[in-house]
């Protein structure tokens, strides 16, 4: 089986070549294996994004090589091997709930029925199933995230992509989703690629953390995470749970940020 | 609402005749505020009551009955005309959305295009109408006003819908293309539905646009049978019949507000689908 995400040597330059030029990232290697959840963290500036873009394929790495299900990236996008959901839900405010679960499904081709039928399942997974003909204007903040959620799987890509998708939520919220989406994650086993800047999300969440500094953006760190698989309230009160936080702020801390201010 | 407005103006029209000097008057030398008299001002009640008169002494029907006649010709080629210019306006758009490069070249001469005297480009389209021969096709008069109502129709369209083709937010179209979807996909999922709320006002201005180049290409080109060539005619009997040139102006103005309230018919009915504009 091959490895869900397999980043060789890629750098990112953008405006290469010109006066402007920013290298976004250098060097970057990372091989995430099927299952993982894998955070990056990092002040912002350090090409987490950018590297998430790069799995993605809607940016071409300057050098270097990006597979995906032992794919080129390119390859696994045209297929839909992964699922993507950004800060902003960014629902379709024309389309009821259950429209726009089906988005990605219609674009592949699928037949009405069809559809519909695996639009309910997402929703009854991301527990919206009751709103499925409502429109996006009429949730809350986390219930349009957790549409956004459900249309990313909708396809069952093997592979879902995050860029802080709960940065806009407030902390309740967020820490009700993070549960949610380790569940729903459990559920269909997805690999996960989550970009975040919160360190006890990334803690909480992932079963490795990797940190990343800028200028040029890199990996600087890579922190096994093992908090066992059930994680509930008590995860976050116990001991394991801070000395993790603490592992990942002290990575962090070394890096270098005065010329950030 | 519509209504007082109109009240509104007929009530300061007259009380201008009312207060205003007879024969016009001079501000600070120049000669600004109009004549008075009832061969420059009639009353409203005149203009009104000339719809009753036939248009001609001896003339069988009301001249309302000439007016609406004018205005039923000069309404289908109106719509001819902003048919065909939201046709074009709309490919534009799209072109344009589509090819940056494109936005770039054609931009400026569609602006320029749309500082060109209608006046002066009347006759030329008429003359160059008459030397197209297409088979079998002749190239019929009415088709010139109609063509310069779409000339003054696609440019609102054409500038709304790019705007509106481009108002995506930069994620959902990050989206798309993270689903591998295709320009085509993008264009009708996507980019039509968020220009919706563009989309509107711009056809709201080439309706009313299309009967403004349609009057005035039938005024320059001596198309007869529309409100366009009521109104020049009537403005020749001005000092025998003041009333009269009214009766065909507000015909005009009544067909300029019959395009603009199809679309905000269309409008409402596209609203059904737009269920969050009305709830912010």
């Amino acid at each position: 089986m091959s490895a869900a995400v397999e980043v060789h040597d890629v750098s990112k330059v953008f405006n290469a070549g010109r006066p402007n030029a920013v290298e976004a990232l250098v060097d970057i290697d990372l091989t995430i294996e099927p299952g993982e959840f894998v955070s990056l963290i990092g002040p912002s500036g350090c090409g987490k994004s950018t590297a998430l873009r790069l799995i993605a394929n809607l940016l071409e790495p300057t050098s270097g090589e990006v597979l995906v299900n032992g794919k080129p990236a390119l390859k696994a996008r045209l297929d839909q091997d992964y699922g993507m959901a950004f800060q902003q839900a960014g629902l379709f405010d024309w389309r009821t709930v259950a429209k726009n679960v089906e988005l990605p499904l219609e674009l592949k081709g699928w037949d009405k029925a069809k559809r519909r039928t695996r639009a309910l399942e997402m929703l009854d997974l991301v527990k919206l199933g009751d709103f499925a003909d409502h429109f996006p204007w009429q949730l809350s903040g986390g219930m349009q995230q957790r549409v956004a959620i459900g249309r990313a799987l909708a396809a069952h890509p093997p592979l879902l992509l995050m860029d802080e998708p709960f940065g806009a939520l407030d902390e309740m919220t967020r820490e009700h989703m993070q549960a949610e989406l380790l569940r729903i994650c459990g559920e269909t086993s997805s690999t996960v690629v989550f970009v975040t800047h919160s360190i006890p999300e990334a803690v909480y969440l992932s079963t490795r953390v990797v940190v990343m500094s800028p200028r040029p953006g890199r990996i600087t760190d890579v922190i096994g995470v093992d908090l066992g698989p059930r994680r509930g309230l008590e995860t976050r009160e116990a001991v394991a749970f801070f000395e993790k936080i603490t592992e990942v702020r002290e990575a962090l801390r070394g890096i270098d940020t005065s010329d950030l201010a | 609402m519509f209504g007082l407005a109109l009240l509104l103006v007929a009530a300061i029209w007259e009380l201008y005749k009312w207060v205003g000097p007879e024969d016009g008057g001079t501000l600070f030398g120049w000669a600004i505020l109009p004549r008075t008299n009832d061969y420059a001002m009639p009353h409203v009640w005149e203009m009104l009551a000339r719809y009753a008169q036939p248009e001609r002494r001896g003339f069988p029907t009301p001249i309302i009955a000439t007016v609406a006649s004018g205005a039923w010709f000069s309404l289908r080629l109106a719509l001819t005309g902003f048919v065909m210019g939201t046709l074009v306006g709309l490919g534009l758009a799209i072109v344009m959305a589509r090819f940056k490069v494109v936005e770039r070249g054609l931009l400026p001469y569609l602006v320029v295009s749309q500082t060109v005297p209608l006046i002066a480009l009347a006759p030329l389209v008429v003359s160059w109408g008459g030397k197209l021969h297409l088979g079998e096709f002749e190239w019929p008069r009415w088709l010139s006003a109609a063509v310069l109502g779409a000339f003054l129709a696609f440019f609102p369209v054409a500038v709304g819908t790019l705007k509106g083709l481009t108002s995506a937010p930069a994620a959902a179209v990050e989206l798309m293309d993270s689903y591998a979807a295709s320009w085509r996909q993008t264009l009708f999922k996507l980019r039509f539905p968020a220009a919706v709320p563009y989309l509107v006002p711009a056809l709201r201005l080439g309706a009313t646009a299309s009967v403004v180049g349609v009057v005035v290409a039938e005024i320059s080109t001596g198309l007869a049978g529309g409100i366009g060539r009521l109104i020049i005619e009537y403005a020749r009997e001005a000092t025998a019949d003041p009333a009269k040139v009214y009766t065909a102006v507000f015909g005009a103005a009544a067909l300029g507000l019959l395009m603009a309230g199809m679309v905000a018919v269309a409008d409402l009915m596209l609203m059904r689908n737009r269920p969050w504009e009305v709830a912010e």
